[in-house]
């Protein structure tokens, strides 16, 4: 057994790490304020390999492990979360199409995909049904102009900004048996948006309703197979987990390390009040507790790429895990900023901010209880 | 036309720089070490000759430790074609002097023959600053340091040099070594595939031996000493207060 990342591995999250700080952690508080990330940077990010980081190199993608691509979302949220989030989701669709769809649609969809040309957003969740996705109700009927959609899903990352949809649909029966995949392009007949929500966290990615309202798009941009859509799209979501919780992570860690600096310059009754040894104590568990998300997170990735049988259980606990102790320990961070750390002007709310979300989505806390819980009993 | 860049590893510029307890160096042992910047900035310089079509060849050199071949595959990644690695030493803290590393590198100069051999104009470690120049006068070729602009044209370089008070332009004449400043250019970010594609270019490994070339120190570090720690300073009440402490204390 080797811990130690690959040499490879290493150079990986510098590079991630240092395009982060020079190019998104000095506007991430701006690109809050202003509600959107500016588009140009996407293309930045994709020169790099990230449009497609697990996407095949046929298909033009860098090919990575899973564990490698949670070492650039941990590096990447150290310069903002946010920011870092909404390119796993982009990264997400992608894996999908390429994954599943023919060699048609990847042709057709994939390049600019992998240019981030077309930003890719993912969209499952309907105001009526959540953490019971299969439950889904928007309608997809084929016709001889393609499928005609209608219906709504809701806080949909990317809402009225991305390029194209990948939207879980029901072509079928009642049930996840029922549902299939279909890419959506912007400005398709029928495709509308909500308002823009008002969030707590996440507040530089736009996230919006999506309404198709006898939407059309063509049959060829089906994904796969009519009724495999909703295993299609559980697929992606054992990684995505891992993707999550690693922005958790990397938060966390810029989050304690802002705050060790902080606590090396702040006086208090004659001391630096890193010389508390009530508040050493705290910074020694923070640390504890990042180090112990750090290496369950890796294993569960490494479960997941060496096809461990119980892969979904481990990314399921880890992403449980990692996003609870990412948002313990920026709470922390906040705390021993005293009243600075409720101030925006450090970024630390942010941080607290930003990661709660990482407990609702990608399946909630409670479902990634339910998934180990399963498979516990099932023992 | 092939080019040699030299790059040294060295502690890592983010890091908090702690001197050992004997007073001997500074503490490297587990902690980040790095491609010396300016070295990253002669790599990006070459990659861009490349580019442009007026280099053939990028070839990469560092001397040192083992570990120094991280930081070839950092050069690699960015586009370099190939790696030289010269294992000098066991232990990090074995600084390989300029003089040595100059004795080396001219040994490979005679034997790859590159048209020009860009440099780091001095290593954030030692800040010795003096390979370049003592490569220059062991070959005996031209030398342009300090370079914020770099221009080839056949048979010479221009080279726009960073000296005190401005800018110098000088022409030098091809072969050259040149010693690039912190302005010259902005390195780029390896991509992922660019990183994936390094692994796989030819790094060969040579010792100092084989190059014919003594190691052994000629210096003596005497003592090694943090900085002395910034006095606290006082808060003043008024523009009037400063001014008085000011001229209290001679500045003004
Ligand atoms: C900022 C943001 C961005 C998002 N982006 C996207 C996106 O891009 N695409 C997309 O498709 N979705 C997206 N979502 C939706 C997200 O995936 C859902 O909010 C999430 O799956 C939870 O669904 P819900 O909100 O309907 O909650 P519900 O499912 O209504 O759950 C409410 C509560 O009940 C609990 N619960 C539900 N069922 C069970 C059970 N069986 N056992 C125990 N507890 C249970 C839940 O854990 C939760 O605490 C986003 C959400 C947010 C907030
Ligand atoms: C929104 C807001 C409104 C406010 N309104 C007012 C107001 O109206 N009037 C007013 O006077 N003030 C106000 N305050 C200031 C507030 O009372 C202070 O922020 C608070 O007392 C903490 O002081 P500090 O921020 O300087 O933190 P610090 O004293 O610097 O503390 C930093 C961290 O070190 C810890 N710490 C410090 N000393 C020790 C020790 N000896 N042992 C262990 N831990 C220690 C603290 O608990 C904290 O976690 C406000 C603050 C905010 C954020």
């Amino acid at each position: 057994m080797d811990f130690a990342l690959t040499e490879e591995q290493s150079a990986i999250f510098d590079m991630a790490y240092a395009f982060g700080q020079d190019n998104i952690a000095p506007h991430a508080q701006k690109w809050e304020a202003e509600g959107t990330i500016p588009k140009d940077l996407w293309p930045e990010l994709a020169a790099l390999g990230f449009g497609g980081l697990y996407v095949s190199e046929e298909s033009g993608g860098s090919a990575l492990s899973r564990l490698d691509a949670t070492l650039v979302f941990e590096a990447l949220s150290m310069a903002c979360p946010s920011v870092a989030a909404f390119l796993s989701i982009h990264n997400m669709c992608a894996k999908m199409i390429d994954t599943f769809g023919s060699d048609e649609l990847k042709a057709r969809i994939l390049p600019k995909a992998m240019t981030m040309e077309t930003v890719l957003s993912y969209c499952l969740t309907e105001p009526g049904s959540g953490s019971d996705a299969a439950a889904l109700k928007t309608r997809a009927e084929k016709t001889n102009e393609g499928y005609r959609l209608n219906g709504s899903k809701a806080f949909i990352s990317g809402g009225g900004y991305s390029d194209a949809y990948v939207v879980m649909c029901r072509t079928g029966e009642d049930g996840p048996k029922g549902i299939s995949t279909v890419v959506v392009e912007d400005g398709a007949e029928g495709l509308s948006f909500g308002a823009l929500e008002e969030k707590m966290g996440w507040r530089s990615q736009p996230t919006a309703q999506v309404n198709f309202d006898n939407c059309l798009t063509a049959t060829d941009n089906l994904v796969g197979e009519e009724g495999s859509g909703f295993k299609y799209a559980m697929a992606g979501l054992d990684g995505g987990r891992l993707n999550i919780s690693a922005c958790s992570l990397g938060a966390a860690q810029a989050g304690l390390n802002a705050t060790l600096q902080y606590m090396s310059e702040r006086k208090a009754f004659g001391k630096s009040i890193d010389q508390f040894q009530a508040l050493q104590f705290r910074l020694a568990d923070m640390e504890i507790e990042l180090q112990a998300a750090r290496t369950f997170l890796r294993q569960a990735a490494w479960k997941l790429d060496t096809g461990a049988p119980d892969a979904t259980a481990f990314c399921a606990m880890a992403k449980k895990f990692v996003t609870e102790t990412g948002s313990n320990v920026v709470d922390q961070c906040l705390q021993l900023h005293g009243g600075y750390g409720y101030l925006s002007d450090y970024g630390i709310e942010k941080l607290v901010r930003d990661l709660r979300v990482h407990q609702i989505l990608e399946g909630t806390n409670e479902i990634m209880r339910v998934i180990v819980a399963r498979h516990l009993i099932a023992r | 036309m092939k080019v040699l860049v030299p790059v040294k590893r060295v502690i890592d510029y983010n890091v908090k720089v702690r001197v050992k307890a004997d007073g001997s160096g500074v503490d490297l042992a587990n902690v980040k070490m790095s491609m010396n910047p300016f070295d990253e900035i002669a790599v990006e310089e070459a990659i861009r000759l490349k580019e442009a079509g007026k280099a053939t060849e990028v070839v990469a050199v560092s001397i040192g430790v083992k570990q120094n071949q991280e930081t070839l595959r950092t050069a690699l990644a960015m586009g370099a074609d190939r790696a030289i690695l010269v294992v000098a030493a066991d232990d990090v803290h074995t600084d390989i002097e300029p003089l040595a590393v100059a004795k080396i590198l001219a040994a490979i100069v005679k034997e790859e023959e590159p048209g020009l051999v860009l440099a780091g104009k001095q290593a954030i470690d030692n800040d010795m600053n003096a390979t370049g120049q003592m490569l220059s006068a062991l070959l005996g070729w031209s030398q342009g340091t300090f370079a914020s602009e770099v221009d080839i044209d056949g048979d010479n370089a221009k080279v726009t040099r960073e000296v005190d008070g401005g800018l110098q332009t000088i022409t030098v004449k091809m072969p050259t070594i040149i010693t690039v400043d912190l302005r010259l250019n902005e390195p780029r970010y390896a991509s992922l595939p660019n990183i994936m594609k390094a692994k796989r270019k030819p790094l060969d490994e040579k010792t100092p031996g084989d190059y014919g070339v003594d190691v052994t120190p000629r210096l003596t570090v005497v003592k090694t000493e943090e900085p002395a720690a910034r006095a606290a300073g006082i808060k003043v009440g008024s523009v009037d207060e400063l001014v008085a402490k000011l001229k209290e204390a001679g500045a003004v």
